[in-house]
Formats: C-alpha cells, sequence, structure tokens
C-alpha cells in the first residue's frame, strides 16, 4: 500500500517536471497577484502591513485552487484514472499520494516565495517566519479540500469557475487562522500557539476525511 | 402494525400524495401567516417602541433565517439518505430544497440589512451571524450550480449530495471559525443584540414563533411543487406519467 | 383613514418594513407562481410529445 502511495507521488513528480511551465505559472500568479496590491491600494508602509496577511492568503487560496483543475483533468483525459479507480489499492491511498504530489508543486513553493511577500510589505522578520509555518500547515488543507471539489467537476464544461464557487467557502476557516497568526505576530503578539493548534487541528482532519470523500467523488464522476 | 415507508419512496407513490399534501400545507401556512402576523401588528402593545415600529421586520427575519439553516441541513439529510439507501426520490427532494433555502437566506440577509439600517444605522456588517448567512447563501448557490452543471441526472444527483455533505461538515467549523477569529479571546465576540435585548415581550414573541411556523409550512408548499416537477420531468418515460397525461386531457 | 396611512408610515420606518415585507412577498409568492407555470409548461410538453407519438404510430 505504502509502495503503490510512493509510486503515485514519484510518477506525478515526474510528471510534472516534464512540464515544468504549468508549476512556474502557479507561483508567479501568486507572485503577481500580491504584487498588485499594492499598486491597487497605494504604497503606505502601514496599509501594506495591515493587509499583508489577509491579501497574501487570499493570493495563495486562489493560486492552489486555479492549480487544482489539473489535478485529475489530465489523468481523466487519457484514461489513466480508470485504470487508478480499478487497482486493488484503496483508492483513498491513490488520492492521497495525488494530492501530496500536488502540494509539493504547488503548495511548496508559495510557502518557499512567501519570504518575497514580507519584503513588499514590509513585515517584520518574526511575521515572515509565522507567516511560512502558517502556510505550511494550510496550504496542505487548501490542497486536500480543493481534491474533493476538483474530483466533482471532473470533466465538466467551465470546470474551473464551477470549481471555485464550490470550493472557496469552504477554504474560509483556514483562511482566518492562517491570516489571523500572521496579523497577530506582526502586532508582536507573542502567544500564537492556539493558532497552530487550529490550523494543525484542521490539517489533521483534512487528512482524515478529505481522501475519503475525494475517491468517493471520483467513483460518482467516472462511472 | 407496520408501515412500508417504502411504499412511498417511489415516485410513481409520491407524486399524488405530494399533490394532496399541497393544499393542505398551504392552508396551513395561510392560517398561520395570517394570524401571526395580525397578532404581531394589532395585538402587540407598542411596548418596545419609541414608536420604533421597524421591528416588525422581526416576524419574517426570523423566520427566514431559521428557515435558511434548517434547510440546509434538511438538504443534506435527504442527500444522505439517497447515497445511503440508493433512493431516488431522495435525492429530488435535496435537489428540490435548495433554491427554497437560498431564497430564505436571501430574505434572511435582504430583511436583516433593513433591520440593521434603522437599528444600527448601517446596511451591512461584518458581524458573525449576518457573514455566516452570506457564506450559507455561497454554500447553496454552489449546491444548485454543481447540479444544473452536470447533464446526467444520476451523476448530477450524487455529486451534489456528496458536496452538501462536505458542506454539512464544514458549516460549524465555518461559522466557528467566522464567530471567534482570535482564538485567545473568544467568548467577547458573540453577538448580544438578541431582538428586544434578550426579554422579549411576549405579544411579539408568540407572533414570531408563529410565523417562524408559517414559513416552515410555507417551504413545505414550495418544495413539494418543485419536487412534482422534478418527478414529471424525470420520469416522463414511465407508464405511469403516461398515463396521468391520459386522465388530464 | 389616517388610521390606514398611520399604519403604513409605520412612526417613519415604514419604508424599511415595507421593503422588507414587499421582497419576502415578491419572492415568496413569486417562487409559487413560478413553480406552478413550471408545472404546467412541463405537462403541456410532455403530453405533446405523447400526441407526437401518438400520430407517428398511427402512420
Amino acid at each position: 500500500m505504502f509502495k503503490a502511495f510512493c509510486c503515485i507521488v514519484m510518477r506525478d513528480l515526474t510528471l510534472a517536471m516534464r512540464r515544468r511551465t504549468d508549476v512556474l505559472t502557479t507561483l508567479f500568479f501568486f507572485i503577481i497577484v500580491v504584487s498588485l496590491f499594492p499598486l491597487g491600494t497605494g504604497t503606505e508602509k502601514v496599509i501594506l502591513q495591515k493587509i499583508a496577511p489577509g491579501v497574501a492568503w487570499v493570493a495563495a487560496l486562489l493560486a492552489s485552487m486555479l492549480a487544482l483543475e489539473r489535478l485529475f483533468a489530465s489523468d481523466f483525459a487519457d484514461g489513466t484514472l480508470e485504470q487508478l479507480l480499478l487497482t486493488p489499492q484503496p483508492l483513498f491511498v491513490l488520492v492521497l499520494g495525488k494530492v501530496l504530489a500536488h502540494w509539493l508543486l504547488t503548495g511548496l513553493p508559495l510557502v518557499l516565495i512567501a519570504p518575497l511577500v514580507g519584503l513588499q510589505y514590509y513585515l517584520p522578520n518574526d511575521a515572515v517566519i509565522t507567516m511560512m509555518l502558517a502556510l505550511l500547515i494550510g496550504t496542505p488543507v487548501l490542497s486536500l479540500i480543493g481534491a474533493i471539489g476538483a474530483a466533482l467537476t471532473l470533466g465538466l464544461r467551465g470546470g474551473g469557475i464551477l470549481l471555485s464557487l464550490l470550493i472557496l467557502p469552504l477554504y474560509i476557516p483556514v483562511m482566518i487562522y492562517g491570516a489571523g497568526v500572521v496579523s497577530a505576530s506582526a502586532i508582536g503578539t507573542t502567544d500564537l500557539q492556539a493558532y497552530f493548534s487550529i490550523l494543525s487541528g484542521f490539517l489533521i482532519l483534512a487528512l482524515v476525511l478529505s481522501p475519503i470523500a475525494t475517491a468517493a467523488a471520483l467513483r460518482i464522476s467516472v462511472e | 402494525m407496520s408501515i412500508n415507508w417504502f411504499k412511498y419512496s417511489s415516485p410513481a407513490t409520491f407524486y399524488p400524495l405530494a399533490g394532496k399534501m399541497i393544499p393542505f400545507f398551504g392552508w396551513l401556512t395561510a392560517i398561520l401567516m395570517a394570524g401571526g402576523l395580525y397578532w404581531g401588528f394589532f395585538e402587540t402593545p407598542d411596548r418596545l417602541s419609541d414608536q420604533k415600529e421597524y421591528y416588525r421586520i422581526i416576524y419574517i427575519h426570523v423566520g427566514a433565517a431559521w428557515m435558511s439553516m434548517w434547510l440546509y441541513i434538511m438538504m443534506a439529510a435527504w442527500a444522505l439518505a439517497g447515497l445511503v439507501l440508493q433512493t431516488r426520490l431522495s435525492f429530488m427532494i435535496a435537489k428540490a430544497i435548495a433554491p427554497t433555502g437560498a431564497i430564505a437566506t436571501f430574505l434572511a440577509l435582504w430583511t436583516g440589512a433593513f433591520w440593521g439600517e434603522t437599528s444600527w444605522g448601517t446596511w451591512w456588517d461584518w458581524d458573525p451571524r449576518m457573514t455566516s448567512e452570506l457564506i450559507l447563501l455561497f454554500l447553496y448557490m454552489g449546491y444548485m450550480a454543481l447540479q444544473s452543471a452536470i447533464d446526467d441526472p444520476r451523476r448530477a444527483d450524487r455529486a451534489a449530495a456528496l458536496l452538501a455533505l462536505v458542506g454539512l461538515v464544514c458549516v460549524p467549523i465555518i461559522f466557528w471559525s467566522i464567530n471567534c477569529p482570535d482564538p485567545n479571546e473568544c467568548a467577547a465576540l458573540h453577538q448580544t443584540s438578541n431582538p428586544g435585548g434578550g426579554n422579549m415581550e411576549p405579544n411579539i414573541l408568540i407572533a414570531m414563533l408563529v410565523t417562524a411556523l408559517a414559513f416552515w409550512m410555507y417551504s413545505f408548499v414550495a418544495i413539494l411543487m418543485r419536487v412534482r416537477n422534478i418527478i414529471l420531468e424525470r420520469e416522463r418515460h414511465t407508464t405511469w406519467v403516461k398515463e396521468l397525461l391520459e386522465k388530464n386531457k | 383613514m389616517s388610521a390606514i396611512s398611520d399604519f403604513f408610515y409605520a412612526g417613519g420606518y415604514g419604508f424599511y418594513l415595507w421593503a422588507s415585507y414587499g421582497a419576502a412577498i415578491f419572492l415568496m409568492v413569486g417562487e409559487l407562481i413560478a413553480a406552478r407555470q413550471q408545472h404546467r409548461t412541463i405537462l403541456k410538453r410532455l403530453s405533446r410529445m405523447a400526441r407526437m407519438n401518438a400520430a407517428e404510430e398511427d402512420e
């Protein structure tokens, strides 16, 4: 079972490395959105510091959501997905593998680019580190929840915009605490334990429930 | 004595049953609504008032808000029943509930805005309850959008049902996180604007409960009417629908 | 007469009160009318289709 899991992860990573632009597009989408906000709101330091956590998180939500459409689409198009459904391995393990690969390609780069946001928005160093940590815990939750939506909208016309309608409301809790912890850290609060506990709680909950729901959604969509 | 409940889970038997139930719930709605509003408008001493008669919005606001949440739970419950028991009718009921729920949610927001403008002086406030209601509207919209985006009714039903269940799991978490964005100081944020500050004038309370009940009965009417439409649409190739058309001629 | 106008004036809050009630009546009655209209359209369409099929069988 673990072998099948690793196999899926390696396969998806290899496939993605052959088409690196997909990964870079997501990353640059994030950077562009984050860079546009100061142009719209004005570049006053106080304002930017205040909106930075929210902007970074909304941009992260949108970036990870845009990438979701591709999570199952190409496998669905070339028939690999049907083969995956037929394997004796439990489907949720394979789903988990695909989501992990997807996160490594789209979520992790966002975590690593976060200091750039800190730079653009004059965030103190502590807040930048907090933001990276929050994104590190939070973006996998986004990928996991999003996978359900991606499976439900598989192969539909206008699936991408529909996906956003279904999934964005479900991202709210992650965004509230993810942005909240950065704001708290930026104004010098030291007691951030509660935020990280809640975010980790979301991650555990999503890890347990989302692969099962995604597997069910895939069976509904493919059969 | 045991009743065979599954008999009524067949669309062919439910269709005429729903037809008989609609007038019943319709009259119940009319009576309760008329009674509740009469009581609320004319039999209530204006004790709340320094002539602040806007509080009468309460008779639609509360009913709509309660129904918006109750209908989402019901929709998810029927969706679950459909997924577990594999009954087509359950999916049809879930599908029929969504628009009524969305309308109730919209009404709660709309009347809330007018109430807010009179009592707080603002149309919109990012108060936890209002925000939660707005998110609920998004969830209804997502359900209906997914349902209508899929052409194959079997897949549409099951996909939307799964979405409703995922939504049901997420709703408490979403509401809770909106209520308490800072985990270090949670209790402070609960809204204390109970109509009448918690000790409501009993006549107003009675009128409000009666009208809320009327909203519930109204939901039955709207949902049953829509279920009948969905049944006809889906079962148009079956013999019982053809016989029904023969009779209607 | 003035009792009625007082009623609709609602102590100066008439606009807010009746905008709320108006929306409720509009949406709820509209929902029922729309459902009824849809019911008729479906019945009409289905019986037309049934007639068409019957006509084809006759030929």
